[in-house]
């Protein structure tokens, strides 16, 4: 094996609204059927990376139970596997992770007790199929120290002020890189995907974290842009990243496209942890267009646009399109909703509507009843 | 190995002719059922649910579907390092050539040693045939209080069903004094369910006995009589719940038939009886802007653009445009051409079904080769085959096998015929 994997999975955002309160982005349910992670995790395996940490720290009870066995991403290997790196005290550190670098530094042993000569370090909050082999290839042919994957952001249907900007020259090497510019020199986003050799990553560690620099793009890319030789790597496939309300409706809604959803369900697949419920029931009034369904969900009303995840209920007269609706939702009969991503477990009484606009989906919180 | 108070053998090396060309190419266990499931998943499922983590699966006809869906338990959790799920086939002994599994008894007999390894003092004997949700815990405490050698689950059938059974005549307190093999007159109308609790050491001495009499040593021949002959305490378990032999091309549609009720009797989504199996790493099922889905059950990877009514999708299933699935049954994998038409047939796994197929046209004409097999109407087209655009399938017909237009006559298969096309072996 060639490469370790690190996938960072500590985040939150206030741009998930109530969405990211009982969850970390990376516990995102996503697709019916799986959680944010999966994706990341799946490439991981499906690359041949055997051993793989995944950092995390804002509420990381969210990925613990998903995350409880390894053996759904082949990732239950005795000789090395998964590990599940959360804050922790110790004689020596009291200290949450105080940026992406440090996170990493703080686990250093991990790579320190490794013998792959590379890390792919990639982000578990993104939903996106990658071959990680072939970037490692990339990254070796072109002598690079750092790869960074980027895409186009006309493609990914993102503002690049919102995102690190990555100038290169025609050979693909780096000659700028500016996180949420004003005035952005390109148009290549960063998709927070890097390869780096595991040497080179603690030696810059080592030099950053002590003096107090702890963040990875900042303290690690930035500072030591122009002394390394880093390349840029264009990611054609689908990508989308689940930062905010607005992100995460989108990538949902994506799947109802028949190239991203061929994209899905093309071999290697993504797998996520097993949930064994039944197939999905439709009865006698059910009527389902451009949907997705999730497994023991039972449908007696009328479905369109929509995303459901599992063991949801749409009674009888119940209308439900543009919308998500996330695991054991109830909704009555004769229930409205449309532009709505309802949480798990909330509950629609019968007659009631929960209408959003489509530009701002209105939020039910889990468990909420109404 | 730790011991177990009580571990499971499950019978699962049966063909099941009477399923047709649904068991060419595996066990009747393997058969798909209630979309995403395989019959093997009840009892299996039942296992775990009442506690039992202990479990042989002896296989012998057509084992590959079975092994690779088994493998080593993840789905059922019994991918332990104590005792766990162990495939049974039949092996070669010292200074013999090895032997077939010859009979019911005549299996676990020859895996006697394995049953002794983990020292249990009861073994439950199970087949892979039935659809149903038993706690086998509630039934080892009868057999407990009941002081037993041996619990035999019953069914309480009609007394003109009860002459195609099993019947245990038994007293008052549900002891039994008598056994008849699908009697003429029965006297009693509790059906064996061929689902049996032994006291280990008891069953193991009949077991060595009766080797020695019978070669084909069966439980309902051999040694359930031969235990009531010596005087052993034998009783009569009444199970009340839902229970399908799906024994039949009919019996089998049915059953699945009944799972899209709005209510249906068996009742697959509760919480506290999971059944298990192995699925779930498929994408979720997707139902395009035209297509139009009633009455039916669809499980996960499934694309439909076309119309399903009626009817029972398994995993994986991509039905085109302008296709109608009526009253049908598409297991694992296959997928379904534009403006195809599907009325009561049953679609085995992996196979291609052209555009403007149209099957289970004309009339209710019985197989001219099977006839006592396909006989309502009910057409079945095997698994991996294909079948070529266009052509006119009728009822009770048979498909099997990657078939092309040169198969058919005026691209038509008339009622009651069959194409059936099998490979050289390599």
């Amino acid at each position: 094996m060639k490469a370790i994997g690190i996938i960072l999975a500590g985040g939150n955002s206030e741009r998930l609204k109530s969405l990211c309160k009982v969850r970390a982005i990376a516990a995102m349910p996503v697709a019916s059927s799986y959680r944010a992670i999966d994706f990341a995790l799946s490439n991981m395996s499906n690359s041949s990376i055997n051993k793989v940490a995944v950092i995390t720290q804002y509420n990381s009870r969210s990925l613990q139970d998903h995350l409880s066995s390894a053996k759904w991403w082949d990732l239950d290997r005795k000789e090395g596997g998964l590990y599940i790196f959360t804050p922790f005290l110790s004689s020596d550190n009291n200290f949450w992770f105080r940026g992406v670098a440090d996170s990493i530094y703080q686990n250093i042993s991990f790579l320190q007790r490794s013998h792959e000569p590379y890390v792919v370090i990639a982000s578990g909050e993104a939903v996106y199929k990658m071959d990680y082999q072939k970037l490692l290839d990339y990254h070796i042919e072109k002598g690079a120290d750092i790869t960074i994957v980027t895409k186009n952001a006309d493609e990914a249907g993102k503002d690049p002020h919102d995102y690190g900007v990555v100038t290169y020259d025609e050979d693909m090497k780096l000659t700028g890189f500016e996180e949420k510019p004003i005035e952005p020199k390109g148009n290549d986003i960063s998709l927070g995907i890097y390869v780096i050799s595991r040497p080179l990553l603690i030696k810059l560690l080592e030099n950053a974290i002590p003096k107090g620099y702890y963040d990875f793009v900042k303290d690690i890319i930035l500072r030591n842009k122009n002394h390394l030789n880093i390349y840029g790597y264009r990611f054609d496939g689908y990508w989308n990243t689940l930062n905010s309300v607005e992100a995460y409706m989108q990538t949902n809604m994506d799947f109802l496209k028949p190239e991203i959803l061929a994209e899905l369900k093309s071999e290697p697949y993504i797998t996520t942890k097993p949930s064994d419920d039944p197939p999905a029931k439709l009865n006698s009034t059910a009527e389902v267009k451009n949907s997705i369904i999730g497994t023991g969900t039972i449908i007696d009303g009328s479905v369109s646009n929509s995303v459901l995840f599992r063991k949801v209920t749409v009674s009888e007269g119940a209308t439900v399109n543009n919308s998500i609706i996330m695991k054991s939702s109830y909704i009555g009969k004769g229930c409205v909703i449309e532009n709505a991503i309802i949480d798990k477990e909330a509950v629609i009484s019968d007659g009631k509507q929960v209408i959003g606009s489509a530009d701002d989906p209105i939020v039910i919180t889990k468990g909420q009843v109404i | 190995m730790q011991k177990k108070e009580m571990m499971a053998m499950l019978l699962a090396g049966g063909q099941g002719s009477r399923l047709g060309i649904l068991t060419m190419d595996k066990a009747k266990p393997a058969v798909a059922f209630g979309g995403k499931y395989r019959i093997i998943d009840f009892p299996m499922s039942n296992c775990v649910n009442s506690g039992v983590d202990t479990v042989g699966v002896l296989t012998q006809y057509q084992p590959l579907t079975l092994n690779q869906h088994i493998g080593i338990g993840v789905p059922w959790d019994l991918d332990t390092r104590n005792g766990g799920v162990s495939i049974l086939a039949p092996h070669q002994t010292e200074g013999e050539k090895g032997e077939w599994y010859s009979g019911t008894a005549n299996a676990i007999y020859q895996n006697i040693d394995y049953i002794d390894a983990n020292k249990p003092e009861y073994v439950l004997i199970l087949s892979g045939d039935h659809i149903y949700k038993m706690d086998y815990a509630a039934m080892l405490k009868f057999h407990k209080q009941n002081n037993c050698d041996v619990t035999i689950a019953v069914l309480e059938v009609t007394m003109e069903e009860a002459s195609r059974f099993g019947i245990m005549n038994a007293d008052e307190n549900d002891k039994i004094y008598e056994f008849e093999e699908k009697p003429a007159n029965p006297k009693s109308n509790l059906a064996s369910m061929g689902i049996y609790i032994f006291t280990w050491s008891k069953l193991r001495e009949a077991l060595i006995e009766d080797n020695k009499i019978h070669a084909d040593s069966d439980f309902g021949k051999h040694i359930i009589p031969s235990m009531l002959n010596k005087g052993m305490t034998l009783y009569a378990y009444r199970f009340k719940d839902y229970w399908k032999d799906v024994g039949t091309i009919e019996s089998y549609w049915a059953a699945n038939m009944e799972l899209i009720r709005t209510l249906p009797e068996f009742n697959l989504y509760e919480d506290f009886w999971k059944i298990y199996t192995n699925s779930n790493l498929q994408p979720p099922m997707y139902a395009g802007a035209n297509s139009e889905i009633k009455t039916s059950i669809v499980s996960e990877g499934c694309q439909v653009d076309g119309k399903v009514v009626h009817s029972v999708l398994s995993k994986n299933v991509t039905i085109e445009e302008g296709a109608v699935i009526k009253d049908s049954i598409v297991m694992e994998g296959c997928h379904i051409g534009k403006n195809v038409v599907l009325d009561r047939c049953i679609i085995d796994q992996n196979t291609v079904i052209g555009d403007n197929v149209v099957v289970g046209a004309g009339d209710n004409v019985p197989n001219e080769a099977k006839p006592a097999i396909y006989n309502t109407g009910i057409t079945v087209i095997g698994s991996n085959t294909t079948v070529p655009d266009g052509i006119e399938i009728g009822k009770n017909c048979v498909i099997y096998g990657k078939t092309t237009a040169d198969n058919y006559t005026d691209s038509k298969l008339p009622s009651g015929q069959n194409v059936v096309i099998l490979e050289e072996a390599i």
